[in-house]
């Protein structure tokens, strides 16, 4: 349950991009969850739509984009998404993986007034 | 700077945060300083003079937004915990110490390997202690004869590069071999975070069961080395070695595994050879 304070950053950087462009609002937050991020999508949104409130972000819409693994072969230079985790390349069995994206939680865009 | 030690790691060295960018225009930079430790609080130095600034706006771009407009920001969110952690790395980097993250279940021997550890006397080591509530495990690691500072979370299931970093500032950490980060006993929050160390070390214990590695993937994905202990119990317990490694290295294939117990010494010698050549390796 470390959802809260993954939304307690999140906000922040809310707050820091508002003020670097002089919004006084954030109406849409976009955020990119990777299916191994750690993190529970549902959890996040919830936590989100609890802490916005009286913040910058009070009122903003959430959308979150679920990022399966994508992973590039180090041996057939090849890429593809793991529908298993199992970080064998699908291609050649390749272990020598490079993850593309599918890891890590991003802020992607805002929309602000 | 890093002014509770006053440690000479200026934030060009680690941060992400001091860069330039340009706008509507105009450019500025701006330098984050995390003085206090907490995520709470980003002082900005603009380096530009507002006066200056607003003339400029009327002539080129109005900066009161009155449309909806939308940016592209593209950063990760843990971001402000990732600069600390390199802060911490340079930290452990500049005192010749290695430092390793030490995550599991609660109970599956964290305390107990470190203590088998400090036993051996071959190891130089302090330990940041990460739970929820009490002391316990700092008495313990102390008892034993090496330093320890407890960190109580409250109700944080993980520990973060901030708290580590704060750890950091309650032990001298000069001359040690090694300093011993033992996160939360939870095998999902903690698996997030990068608080600052060159390795993560996961434990999981027989009676936990060998299906964790499946169940939990995030968490021995992280491992550079995975720990199965209590391994006096294996006759006790339908827990397959082998099938624990096998689920462990499809999500991880290069990860090492030591298979040890604390109590009976089993695997202490080929833990502390490793801890020794991970050590000369840094």
């Amino acid at each position: 349950m470390h959802e809260f304070s993954i939304v307690t950053a999140l906000l922040e950087m809310c707050e820091k991009n508002a003020k670097e462009n002089n919004a006084s609002k954030i109406t849409k937050v976009e955020i990119k969850v990777g299916k191994l991020s750690g993190v529970e999508p549902h959890l996040l949104e919830t936590a989100f739509n609890t802490f916005k409130e009286e913040t910058i972000c009070d009122g903003a819409e959430f959308v979150m984009q679920i990022q399966d693994i994508v992973v590039r072969c180090q041996s057939c230079q090849s890429e593809a998404t793991l529908s298993k985790n199992e970080f064998t390349c699908p291609t050649c069995n390749g272990t020598e993986l490079s993850i593309v994206d599918g890891e890590e939680m991003y802020l992607m865009h805002l929309e602000m007034e | 700077m890093c002014k509770d030690c006053g440690c000479s790691i200026t934030p060009s060295q680690w941060s992400a945060h001091a860069h330039e960018h340009s706008h509507d225009g105009h450019t500025h930079s701006h330098s984050h300083d995390h003085d206090d430790h907490t995520h709470h609080d980003h002082p900005h130095a603009h380096n530009h003079d507002h006066h200056e600034h607003k003339h400029h706006d009327e002539i080129h771009a109005n900066p009161q937004l009155n449309d909806k407009k939308t940016i592209a920001v593209i950063t990760k969110i843990l971001d402000a915990n990732d600069t600390q952690a390199r802060h911490n790395r340079a930290h452990f980097e500049e005192h010749g110490v290695l430092a390793i993250n030490l995550m599991s279940s609660p109970g599956s021997g964290k305390t107990t390997l470190l203590e088998a550890t400090i036993d051996t006397k071959q190891i130089k080591l302090a330990v940041i202690e990460g739970d929820l509530e009490t002391n316990q495990d700092a008495d313990r690691i102390i008892a034993k004869g090496a330093l320890a500072h407890q960190i109580t979370t409250g109700q944080a299931c993980h520990l973060d590069a901030f708290m580590v970093h704060e750890g950091l500032h309650h032990l001298p950490i000069d001359g040690l071999d090694v300093v011993f980060i033992e996160n939360v006993g939870n095998l999902v929050c903690p698996a997030s975070y990068d608080v600052g160390s060159h390795l993560n070390v996961v434990l999981l214990s027989v009676p936990e069961g060998d299906d964790k590695p499946a169940k939990y993937p995030v968490m021995f994905r992280s491992a550079d080395l995975f720990l199965i202990t209590k391994c006096d119990l294996l006759p006790y317990f339908d827990f397959s070695v082998e099938k624990a490694i096998r689920e462990a290295r499809k999500l991880n294939p290069k990860v090492d595994v030591i298979e040890i117990d604390s109590k009976s010494g089993k695997g202490i010698d080929q833990w502390i050879s490793y801890l020794k050549m991970k050590k000369a390796l840094r």
